[in-house]
């Protein structure tokens, strides 16, 4: 596979403020990669840097095989769709649509068909002669990605788009995206600080933090094999439950309570010794018949509960700390309750207390 | 609860009551006095007003005088330059101050400065910058240039550019500011959008960023052509209408007609001109603005 986007030692600094440093990427062609990182991690300016609308201080950056580090963004070959849609508001659908390739001094019978099959695949073919005054924000996200659709590129970028949608609309767009990236089989790099969007779209998800990423990999890399404490407690909702303690003789002892580490899957190969997190997701909790096939069991009392309609979230406290544990939605638990949870250490993450890196 | 609906006219009952005394001025002051002005111009008031009919003989004699020709003239080439070079300068200013310059506070502020100053201070000015034998054309035949010659309000022909000049120095700051806020209302996402479509700058503030700016340009507008219409001190300080009647203007005509002419008929008839005058202007703008507002929602 060849790839589509090269990002070499990229370097970042508004005077002396590092946003980026030595940042090192590779996309493949076809790939759908999202920038994932709450706010102020420097996906959004990665991305910028990748479109050419910000210079880089230091690095380079190849799309399709040619260096466009100092090129223009009009003359790299991307696309581009941005959180407030930034349509041109005086101007119908079909000028939206038009007006670059116009600029660009394209034929109007090539323009006018790749507007027509941009219409199409977003089925906005009714809107064409609208204002965006007069469209929703659906309606105007899909004008915007029709806008980079027409420019007819290998690479599409997208800042953050569904984050000014409610939430329905966002679940229908998102889908949509998905579809649309089967059917163009394009590049895209997609930056979001919503991890549902992440997980749901991406073929690789680029954890970033700090202008760095932390970890690159699939969605199932991300979720179950965390690389540090940072990436396991951003991944997830409701988030990671940690416990601080120790390993002695392949077990975790935290309190007086020993969880066996047989099944772990250290990344040294054998047990560390030592100061140690470990991370257990409240969906890898079990509770009720499963309980009995689970390597460590303990029994709980029930402090809150958090029904959410699917699930049922339980709060309890473990060797004295905050608990977490998500129920099925039918389970008929109450407050003060006593529960008796099991935990798969297989499933759990362990990470060094210190330098909060998986073990 | 009460089971019918409230009377409509008692609803926000202070609000109302607080607004009585404006709406009140306003009536009375505006609109009256504009109608006893427009009464009293059809009357041959001469120091004050007296009700003696003589029909539209103010405004034939209005009509028939130079100084109001020139007047008008004067008007209509110092109303249309300073429009569109006054939008020209500050837009190109804001643009400029808009690129994320070094010192913008700084020079924002001195650049708006002359607005801060009254019109009889920048009419002293600019008579004393334009003057021949202390100002600019002193000053550069002083360096060598024996011949050069740039005394516009000593030139009956082009005194109003004279005083055109003193205008644009006042009041380009003010339209600067004013863009500028406009300008920095745009998303930056549109720039972003527009560059990534490969539009040049130019074009991008041509069809795009302008456009999406009407609501300050109307605004602006409005400011500019108010100042424009009323201009007076500004000619009072500096030239005096000189030289000769060169740069008399509306206004002036006014004034001088009603305190030193003694002549409320001539001077009514006058100001009524100038209100037929803006009328012309606005309340076909008014329709384009507001008539359609229905349909649009």
């Amino acid at each position: 596979m060849t790839n589509s986007v090269e990002i070499k030692n990229l370097d970042l600094q508004f005077g002396a403020i590092k946003v980026l440093q030595d940042l090192n990427l590779e996309i493949g062609k076809g790939e759908f990669l999202v920038l994932l990182g709450s706010s102020g991690c420097g996906k959004s300016t990665l991305l910028n840097c990748i479109a050419g609308l910000l210079d880089v201080s230091g690095g380079q950056i190849h799309i399709n095989g040619t260096n466009v580090t100092w090129a223009e963004p009009s003359e790299r070959g991307i696309g581009m769709v941005f959180q407030s849609y930034a349509l041109y508001p005086q101007m119908t659908v079909e000028g939206n649509l038009s007006f670059g390739l116009k600029n660009a001094k394209l034929p109007k019978s090539q323009i006018e068909s790749r507007i027509k099959r941009a219409a199409e695949v977003l089925q906005i073919e009714p809107l064409l002669k609208r204002k965006p005054a007069a469209l929703s924000g659906g309606q105007r996200q899909r004008v915007a990605i029709g806008r980079a659709l027409v420019r007819d590129v290998d690479v599409f970028l997208f800042d953050e788009p569904l984050s000014n949608l409610d939430a329905k609309l966002r679940a229908d767009l998102r889908v949509e995206i998905k579809r649309l990236h089967h059917s163009l089989q394009n590049t895209m790099i997609y930056v979001t600080h919503d991890q549902i969007e992440a997980m749901t779209l991406a073929d690789r998800i680029a954890i970033m933090r700090g202008g760095q990423i932390m970890q690159l990999g699939s969605p199932d890399e991300i979720y179950g094999r965390p690389v540090n404490k940072y990436v396991a407690d951003f991944i997830g909702s409701p988030s990671m439950n940690f416990l601080e303690g120790k390993i002695n003789e392949g077990a975790f002892h935290v309190g007086d309570l020993v969880i066996p580490l047989e099944r772990y899957a250290f990344a040294g190969g054998g047990p560390v010794n030592g100061d140690t997190t470990i991370g257990i997701r409240p969906e890898h909790v079990v509770t009720g018949e499963l309980v009995g096939n689970a390597p460590f069991q303990v029994d709980v009392e029930i402090s809150l509960i958090e029904p959410t309609g699917s699930d049922t979230l339980v709060d309890c406290k473990v060797a004295g700390k905050h608990f977490r544990v998500r129920m099925d939605g039918q389970s008929r638990v109450s407050v003060g309750e006593k529960l008796r949870i099991g935990i798969n250490p297989a499933m759990a993450s362990l990470f060094d207390l210190k330098s909060e890196l998986r073990l | 609860m009460a089971s019918t609906r409230p009377n409509q006219l008692f609803r926000n009952k202070s609000a109302k009551i607080a607004a009585i005394p404006m709406i009140v001025t306003a009536l009375f002051v505006f609109v009256g006095g504009t109608a006893w002005t427009i009464v009293y111009s059809f009357t041959g008031s001469g120091l004050l007003p007296r009700l003696k009919w003589v029909g539209l003989d103010q405004y034939e004699r209005l009509w028939d005088t130079r100084k109001w020709m020139i007047s008008i003239e004067n008007l209509a080439i110092y109303g249309f330059s300073m429009l569109i070079l006054v939008f020209v300068i500050g837009f190109i200013l804001a643009a400029l101050l808009d690129q994320k310059i070094r010192f913008e506070n700084t020079i924002r502020t001195v650049i708006l400065y002359p607005y801060a100053l009254s019109f009889v201070v920048t009419g002293l000015v600019w008579q004393w910058i334009l003057n021949p034998e202390f100002g600019v054309q002193n000053i550069v035949r002083g360096w060598g240039w024996e011949t050069f010659t740039f005394d516009p309000l000593y030139n009956a022909e082009i005194a109003i550019f004279g005083i055109l000049i003193a205008g644009l120095w006042q009041g380009s700051g003010l339209v600067m500011v004013l863009m500028l806020a406009g300008l920095r209302g745009i998303d930056q996402d549109v720039w972003k959008a527009a560059r990534v479509d490969g539009i040049p700058s130019w074009k991008t503030y041509l069809f795009i960023v302008i456009p999406m700016m009407r609501p300050v340009f109307i605004t602006t507008l409005v400011l500019v052509v108010t100042g424009i219409v009323k201009i007076y001190d500004l000619i009072v300080a500096q030239t005096g209408g000189g030289p000769g009647i060169a740069t008399e203007v509306p206004a002036k005509y006014v004034y001088d007609m009603m305190f030193q002419a003694n002549n409320l008929g001539q001077a009514f008839a006058a100001s009524t001109m100038m209100l037929v005058t803006v009328a012309l202007v606005v309340i076909p703008w008014a329709f384009l603005e507001f008539g359609g507002s229905k349909n649009r929602g």
